[in-house]
């Protein structure tokens, strides 16, 4: 036995020795407030205190916490309470999942220094990895000793408060269940054999041999499928088996599923099963991909090309102009590096399944598994946990239809843990993109023509490249006025990871060529790189190279306006810095972006239901799920007050299958606007209900105290009513897809009922010698329809700029190469700069209140700028990211000769 | 099942050592980043492990009649807090870089060195200071540093031994530095970093210079003609006379974190930095 004081109290354990202690407090211990991210110390979820100071707990041995102190998130502790107050009411804690180890690590350096300078909290928690934050709220809280959270509104006045996040207590308190963090006590655990090769056959031996010498319940392949041995976004292209049958496409495709008690599952060699591999020659990249001759991976894609994208609007041949930028732009893989690595469990019901994982697409994981399992959808039960990050990581499925296939094979309940580098080895990631590009202007600057030729990696299985491929070219030519565009791109099979969503569906990609190329045209042209980008900014009124008005709400003139007095002063510090500066160079980069809101010409329908029961709760049934974003809290806001009911009277039911109408997927910009506006039909409906049931006016105040519901009129008159004395619960429901019409041939439609727009301005610092790129700031003006919570809103805008600046700097996963968090590099602390935030808000009438998406524009404008900025401080104009040191030296060693 | 030998004396740790094949487990920052790794590709499989954290009196930093003595079990941390002269101020540098704070407080600087990773931190600075390695087992010896680093992940540790201690000797006047480059502020692998011991007579002239650059080599190196270069230079001019030449032995790599051209010449300004700090 090892013994030792855990949170004050003395605990003994009979793990085993080296088992790390991360997993002893979690699966023998029950705190599962520590998270388990890497494995490697590589994110610093398991942070811990031991004997009071820092440490991972996946790399201490159990053995070494013998007679130690170890205090854990759990703790009742002054100190972690400060914080955890803190973390709310700063909005540090997004998705949750590293806020454990984040308070933990806070909580060694407030000991040691109780009133810390910003550096000083950074270093502190350099070693915790947060993926949605950008770290700067983070700061903030651990800098606030007495933090002082926004009141809840009153009735009437939830809609722009900056209320803490409503489900935010347990993310501070360790207690909010994520993936991994509960099964049932019966559970077998599944492990999946995955291919080492990124094209081969492969034969299976005497796998029942196999099984019994390994003491294993089942080992599973294709055959024990007992649906349909594929799954896939698009509803017409279910392309990637669930277990390989004979064929590997990409290096971590699932091949067999161990199934078992813990330790037999975890004591398998992959050499010891029967698997004999052909490797056959792998398709690296688009252009080996497209090669002649190159052998064809899918029989549906003759070519290798999954899909083609086009828009055509005018003549982007035959334009006039007086300027002319063209370039060729090379984008990396990038992962999304949530910190929770998939996680969950299966458990078999009558005839049916319930999922119990964390996930971004609750009904889209019903329909999967269900076909999979060849059941009807009804008979699968999705429960989503909390989501330790998705960022479109988590919109397709990946453990869902394993578990499913697992527990229906041994009719138990199954659950699963995917390592770090299973998690990156196995789901979807960014596209790279191969982007050739050109831009015209007139004498003025005007933009006269915009043409894009674009090739997407979607790896070896579709995902979601068709959304990449038809997104980008009505995004490409830029949140401008352009006349004449003629925008073609691929999605390219190869035998690479599969490429999915990421915040942006390519969008982000196709900012870095095209605002590059504006940045062409302004030097040419002698113009401004503020100016060039207003006198062209697409507002109301403007026509987009689809054909659609927009109406409404495009703020991108004012997002700019915001930002200009930002970009004179950062051009007067870069002037005046450089003149003296030879070797650290100052450099002012400047971007826009525009975003459609939801799918892109598809319906993509929301539906909520609030109901105010007889004995006086009032209940929000909310399909959307939270992945850290903050739907929770803006839907239920803004339900709260269409209604007319104070916030703090909601309880909530969420995104349950099982108990709550498809609100669609957490994807695409779309739960504020999407659902945001079927929770205001449904709060209205219910209002309506209740004013008839009053025989009130319009303008009549609601007030609920227990189980009665006062309902005032301006006049001073009103009624209560007993809602225990109705015949039933009274209920609203409200139901919203966004109105957009199919796109022909030529791209021409109306795609997106809204867009949300944004200009970012980053100022950096090179070393022109090493050639490295610090950045210093960054300064952002987004227009966001209206800020249904200020407070998240910001926390969306800084974790996509951290995200961009990510792209821009730093991350390249490279399959079989950097498939951890040393090797793929995500910014820590100490890279995210100092954010400042204008919030535009043009309203957008399709929205609840004038909201519409915030969460993948702010990642768009990010990297364009930094390059704008590196480019102005170096001269240097950068084709491809990441801009790793050595790229940026090469580029400026040329440059010297 | 994986056997946990944990014992409290060195004796019996080197018994265990002696009579079969165990992964020595100190801060276990590097045992289980390798696990993980391994696993991960299905390789579940883990030599037994001798913890030797309960062996009392490996954990200081004592000072000696010809310099210091560095315990196997001193974390970095612990290094960084410690009362030592400048002449440390490179491995202490080194202390607040490696890893996160977390690793910082588990990890150890002979850990560092028996990882014999060409990225070790640790370890250009511990070749500048010309440090001596205790090893004890069937023969005890003392090796200097230079010696014990064999190659890429490699020392010339018998399988029957066990690192007890660092010796670090005296340098009068001598100040130090370290400089890391990475692509991430913190909690990153360096792309190359240098590391410095120098030693100045009272006209501020370069008695002593010892130099040494990691990541660019499978092993790091001391540069043995800059260092010649440099005596009798005024520590003001040293940094002007670091030339390409004398990076000649070098043999960086191309990999994910930078391209061999790139290590080389940043491997040279690094230098010309660490020495501009030191003036």
């Amino acid at each position: 036995m090892i013994a030792f004081t855990l949170n004050g109290r003395h605990v003994e354990t009979d793990a085993a020795p080296f088992a790390p202690l991360s997993d002893t407090l979690r699966e023998r211990l029950g705190l599962t407030g520590t998270k388990v991210g890497c494995e490697a110390g590589d994110c610093g979820a398991c942070t811990v205190l031991l004997d009071g100071a820092q440490v991972c707990a996946c790399l201490v041995p159990t053995a070494q916490a013998e007679g130690a102190r170890i205090t854990t998130i759990e703790a009742e502790d002054p100190l972690v309470e400060q914080l955890r107050a803190a973390f709310l009411a700063h909005g540090a804690a997004q998705c949750g999942i590293c806020t454990p180890g984040m308070i933990m690590a806070a909580r060694d350096l407030l000991t040691r220094d109780p009133t810390p300078c910003a550096p000083a909290v950074e270093e502190a928690i350099s070693g915790v990895l947060c993926r949605c934050t950008g770290y700067r709220k983070i700061v903030d809280a651990v800098l606030d000793a007495v933090p002082h959270a926004t009141p809840m509104p009153s009735a009437g006045g939830a809609v722009g408060a900056a209320v803490a996040r409503l489900d935010g207590a347990p993310k501070v308190a360790g207690t909010d269940r994520f993936g991994a963090d509960a099964a049932p006590p019966d559970a077998l655990w599944l492990r999946v054999v995955r291919s080492p090769h990124a094209s081969a056959r492969f034969t299976l031996g005497d796998l029942e041999a196999a099984r019994r010498g390994l003491g294993l319940q089942a080992i599973l392949t294709h055959r024990d499928v007992p649906g349909i041995n594929a799954f896939g976004i698009m509803p017409n292209l279910k392309d990637q088996p669930v277990l390989a049958e004979g064929l590997v496409r990409f290096r971590g495709e699932a091949v067999l599923a161990l199934v078992g008690e813990r330790a037999a599952v975890e004591a398998v060699r992959d050499g010891d099963l029967p698997i004999a591999w052909e490797p056959l020659p792998a398709l690296h990249g688009v252009e080996a991909a497209l090669a002649k001759g190159a052998p064809q991976l899918h029989a549906h894609a003759p070519g290798n090309v999954l899909v083609r994208g086009r828009l055509t609007s005018g003549d982007a041949d035959a334009a006039q102009s007086a300027a002319q930028a063209e370039g060729a732009f090379e984008t990396a893989f990038v992962e999304h590096a949530y910190i929770e690595p998939e996680a969950g469990y299966a458990e078999p019901t009558q005839g049916g399944m319930t999922i119990v994982a964390c996930t971004q697409a609750p009904y889209m994981d019903r329909e999967e598994t269900a076909r999979v399992l060849g059941v009807a959808e009804e008979a699968v039960r999705i429960v989503p946990t909390a989501c330790g990050g998705g960022f479109g990581g988590k919109l397709d499925v990946s453990i869902q239809p394993l578990l499913a296939v697992a527990a229906r094979a041994v009719n138990r309940p199954v659950r699963v843990v995917y390592s770090r580098t299973e998690s990156m080895a196995s789901t979807t990631k960014r596209h790279p993109a191969i982007l050739r590009a050109r831009m015209a202007a007139d004498a003025e600057g005007r933009f006269t023509a915009y043409a894009l030729d674009a090739d997407f990696n979607t790896g070896a299985y579709a995902s979601w490249g068709p959304t990449v491929a038809n997104r980008v070219p009505v995004h490409a030519s830029g949140p401008y006025r352009v006349p004449n565009v003629r925008n073609r791109t691929r999605a390219v099979y190869t035998n690479d990871t599969p490429a999915g969503a990421f915040r942006g569906f390519g969008v982000p990609q196709a900012a870095i060529a095209t605002e590059a190329l504006v940045d062409d045209l302004a030097e040419q042209l002698g113009l401004d790189r503020w100016e060039i980008r207003r006198r062209n900014a697409i507002g109301h009124g403007d026509v987009t190279p689809s054909g659609q008005v927009l109406h409404a709400s495009a703020g991108l003139p004012e997002c700019l306006d915001a930002l200009k007095p930002v970009w004179d002063a950062m051009l007067s510090r870069v002037a005046a810095h450089n003149t003296s500066a030879t070797r650290h160079r100052l450099g002012a980069g400047i971007a826009c972006m525009w975003y459609g809101c939801g799918n892109t010409s598809m319906s993509n329908p929301s539906r909520m239901r609030v109901v105010l029961g007889r004995d006086g709760t009032l209940t929000l049934f909310n399909g959307a799920v939270d992945i850290g974003q903050g739907s929770t809290t803006v839907i239920a806001q803004i339900c709260a007050d269409a209604l007319g009911l104070p916030l703090s009277a909601f309880r909530f039911v969420l995104g349950d299958t099982a108990l709550t109408h498809d609100a669609g997927k957490t994807s695409a910009s779309r739960q504020t606007f999407v659902s945001g506006r079927a929770a205001l039909e449904a709060g209205r409906d219910l209002r309506r209900k209740i004013l008839a049931l009053a025989n009130a006016g319009e303008d009549a105040t609601l007030a609920l105290s227990g189980a009665t519901l006062h309902v005032a009129d301006r006049a001073g008159g009103g009624r209560s009513i007993d809602l225990a004395a109705l015949a039933s619960d009274l209920e609203g429901d409200g139901r919203y897809d966004p109105p957009t019409t199919a796109l022909d041939e030529e791209g021409q439609g109306i795609p997106y009922a809204t867009y949300g727009f944004a200009a970012q301005c980053a100022l950096v610092r090179v070393d022109t010698v090493l050639g490295t790129v610090k950045v210093e700031e960054i300064v952002a003006a987004q227009d966001v329809g209206r800020a249904v919570n200020p407070t998240l809103v910001i926390g969306q805008i800084h974790g996509g700029i951290a995200q961009g600046l990510g792209l821009a700097l730093m991350e390249e996963f490279i399959p079989g190469r950097t498939e951890n968090l040393h090797d793929y590099l995500i910014p820590t602390a100490g890279d995210v700069p100092p954010i400042r935030v204008h919030l535009i808000e043009d309203p957008e009438p399709e929205g609840p209140f004038g909201a519409k998406g915030v969460g993948e524009p702010a990642l768009v404008p990010t990297a364009p700028a930094i390059l704008g900025a590196i480019r102005h401080a170096t001269g240097v104009r950068v084709t491809r990211v990441p801009v790793l040191p050595h790229r940026l030296w090469e580029a400026l060693h040329v440059r010297q000769g | 099942m994986i056997a946990y030998h944990r014992p409290r004396k060195l004796e019996e740790a080197l018994a265990i050592r002696a009579a079969q094949d165990v992964a020595v487990i100190a801060g276990g920052t590097d045992v289980y980043p390798a696990a993980a790794g391994r696993r991960a590709w299905g390789d579940p499989t883990h030599k037994d492990v001798l913890d030797i954290t309960s062996i009392p009196g490996l954990d200081r930093i004592e000072e000696t009649a010809s310099g210091w003595r560095i315990g196997c079990l001193v974390t970095w941390s612990a290094l960084g807090r410690a009362a030592l002269p400048p002449l440390f101020d490179g491995l202490k540098a080194a202390a607040r870089e490696v890893g996160g704070v977390q690793v910082q407080n588990r990890g150890t600087i002979v850990g560092n060195l028996i990882t014999a990773s060409p990225a070790g931190d640790g370890i250009p600075n511990l070749l500048a200071l010309e440090a001596q390695v205790d090893i004890a087992g069937p023969r005890p010896r003392q090796v200097p540093l230079r010696e014990f680093l064999t190659g890429y992940r490699a020392t010339a540790l018998e399988p029957t031994e066990i690192l007890v201690a660092l010796h670090v000797p005296r340098l009068d006047g001598a100040r130090s530095g370290f400089v890391k480059l990475g692509a991430r502020r913190y909690l990153v692998i360096s792309i190359a970093m240098a590391a410095g011991v120098v030693a100045a007579d009272a006209t501020g002239r370069i008695a002593e210079a010892r130099l040494a650059v990691g990541a660019c080599s499978a092993v790091a190196q001391r540069l043995p003609a800059l260092e010649a270069a440099l005596r009798g230079v005024a520590i003001r001019e040293a940094a002007e006379v670091v030339q390409a030449d004398h990076l000649a032995a070098l043999s960086p790599i191309d990999d994910i974190r930078a391209s061999a051209a790139y290590r080389r010449g940043a491997a040279l300004t690094l230098l010309r930095d660490l020495l501009r700090g030191l003036a």
